[in-house]
């Protein structure tokens, strides 16, 4: 589903911020990315969701080179991934229901399934009761299951998550945890990045371990291994 | 494609309710913006119409001799009027320029005394001309100084000494007339860049929520189309206050002004010029919001 073909990636002034990364991912997956802060996570992630360019390599999502995809089709792409970050990044000015609702609005999906898919998802990250909260008015836990409601609510192919739980408590970082297997087990890939070793554990399924821009372990059940 | 528009205006309209200080202090702005392109509108309303009335005070007076007959001054009067450059020749008899004149003086008792001392009429005739253009002038009274017929009649014209302020004035005329618009520009460009810097301020406050958008899959077009909707929406309430702050201002005006504009009306001219202004208006909210809104969200939306 997705495959990095030797990709590197240079920073202006010539170091490296990946390194010859070859990296195939099947559908269906659970992957953990691990490693220090610096090495490598986000920036993978990044040129996963062509917001940087490789310096050298290819990255392919279902036989396509994402990176020659025209500006005008990227957003027809990235509706084909959710996107969850450590951060949350919600619409500070919609409420809980609107953010989920937007992701619909901008996939271009008509009224009566938004009416109906929203709160089905609100349920399912247990925020039925909140949804005409704004994000302000949430606690982390709450904001990161509304960011997780608009990444599945399009019924993506793949969840991409970068270090969803580095800003959560250990309840809520296990509650996101168990949305996220959830999900996995009804049939979409997800991708994680995280530093958090019990998450890790807990998972029991393939974990990728990078050092200084490459991939140093691949392990198909791994454990938190730095 | 009907639901992407729908939903772009009602998202523009949600974020630009939402954003309360912001959309305030856009508004603010554009008011402003908007309230000095009203000003520059009635100001040259105001100084066109002064011009005019000044420039119909200019004349020219042809004074005829005491022996020259009402007849001859009245043949000259009818020659001038088929000029093509002479808007109107005023006729003043001998008689009347008398009675004039002893209206003129009637408390000047020793002035009056001299004049009937005098016995007889000591006053001529006269004409008083008015041209379409001042700088036509020059052209009547050579007219005058070479018709044989009339200059035999002529005892003086009035015009060499009036010539300077002549001049002075058709030059104030022009000077006014191309330093107004030369400020008027400068008002312009300024206020719009201050109104474009406002709106850009204003979006640059939601680039993460743009770039959040982007990374949930949404299209330039649904990115950009709310913000220029609410861009839209403060300029046309920005444009409706103006709108409504002239009324006082052109009220007051009206009632106070009018004589010492010479007569113009700027309430009259307000209401009757309404779909005029209303147009210039709220016609440049409405590009302002636009165009500030495109541009500044453009800047936000390069990947």
């Amino acid at each position: 589903m997705i495959y990095f073909d030797k990709v590197t990636k240079l920073y202006r002034d010539g170091t490296p911020a990946l390194e010859d990364i070859t990296l195939s991912i099947a559908p269906k997956e659970f992957v953990s990315i691990v490693g220090h802060s610096g090495a490598g996570k986000t920036t993978l992630l990044k040129m996963l969701l062509v917001e940087e360019a490789p310096t050298e390599g290819t990255i392919y999502f279902e036989s396509t080179d994402v990176h020659s995809l025209p500006k005008s089709m990227l957003h027809h792409y990235r509706r084909k991934i959710g996107m969850v970050f450590q951060d949350f990044r919600l619409i500070p000015n919609k409420t809980a229901y609107e953010n989920i609702a937007f992701a619909m609005e901008a996939a271009g999906r008509p009224d009566d399934e938004i009416a109906s898919d929203v709160p089905h998802i609100l349920d399912l990250v247990d925020l039925t009761s909140k949804g005409g909260h704004f994000p302000h008015q949430l606690s982390g836990g709450e904001q990161q299951r509304v960011a997780i409601g608009r990444a599945i609510v399009n019924q993506p192919d793949l969840i991409v998550a970068d270090e969803p739980t580095g800003n959560l408590d250990p309840v809520n970082t296990y509650e996101i945890v168990e949305i996220l297997k959830k999900i996995n087990e009804l049939g979409t890939t997800v991708l994680i990045t995280t530093h958090n070793k019990g998450v890790v554990d807990a998972m029991g399924k393939r974990v990728i371990t990078m050092e200084r821009g490459r991939i140093v372990r691949d392990d198909a059940h791994g454990q938190y291994i730095l | 494609m009907l639901m992407t528009f729908k939903r772009i205006l009602a998202a523009g309209a949600t974020s630009f309710a939402r954003s309360g200080l912001v959309s305030f202090a856009t508004v603010l702005i554009m008011t402003v913006t908007l309230i000095i392109v009203g000003t520059l509108l009635l100001l040259s309303a105001v100084l066109t119409n002064t011009l005019a009335s000044i420039q119909n005070k200019v004349d020219v007076n042809v004074y005829f001799t005491t022996a020259a007959q009402a007849s001859e001054v009245q043949d000259v009067q009818s020659r001038l009027q088929q000029r093509p450059d002479v808007a109107a020749v005023t006729f003043t008899s001998a008689d009347d320029a008398l009675a004039q004149f002893r209206q003129n003086h009637t408390s000047d008792t020793l002035t009056l005394q001299a004049l009937d001392q005098l016995g007889g009429n000591p006053l001529g005739a006269s004409l008083a001309v008015r041209a379409k253009d001042p700088s036509q002038y020059a052209a009547i009274v050579t007219f005058l100084q070479n018709d044989s017929a009339a200059s035999s009649i002529i005892d003086r014209i009035n015009y060499a000494q009036n010539k300077v302020i002549i001049d002075r004035l058709t030059n104030a005329i022009k000077a006014t007339q191309e330093a107004g618009l030369a400020i008027a520009l400068l008002f312009a460009i300024a206020s719009v860049v201050i109104a474009l810097a406002t709106v850009r301020l204003a979006i640059y406050s939601a680039r993460d929520e743009i770039a959040v958008m982007r990374l949930v899959g949404a299209s330039n077009t649904y990115i950009r189309g709310p913000f220029i909707v609410a861009g839209i929406i403060s300029g046309l309430i920005s444009g409706l206050i103006a709108l409504a702050f002239f009324f006082p201002i052109a009220w007051y005006a009206g009632r106070s002004f009018t004589e010492w504009l010479g007569g113009f009306n700027l309430f009259t001219y307000y209401v009757s010029n309404f779909p005029y202004i209303f147009l210039v208006i709220i016609g440049s909210g409405f590009g302002l919001g636009a165009i500030a809104s495109f541009l500044a969200v453009r800047r936000y939306l390069r990947i």
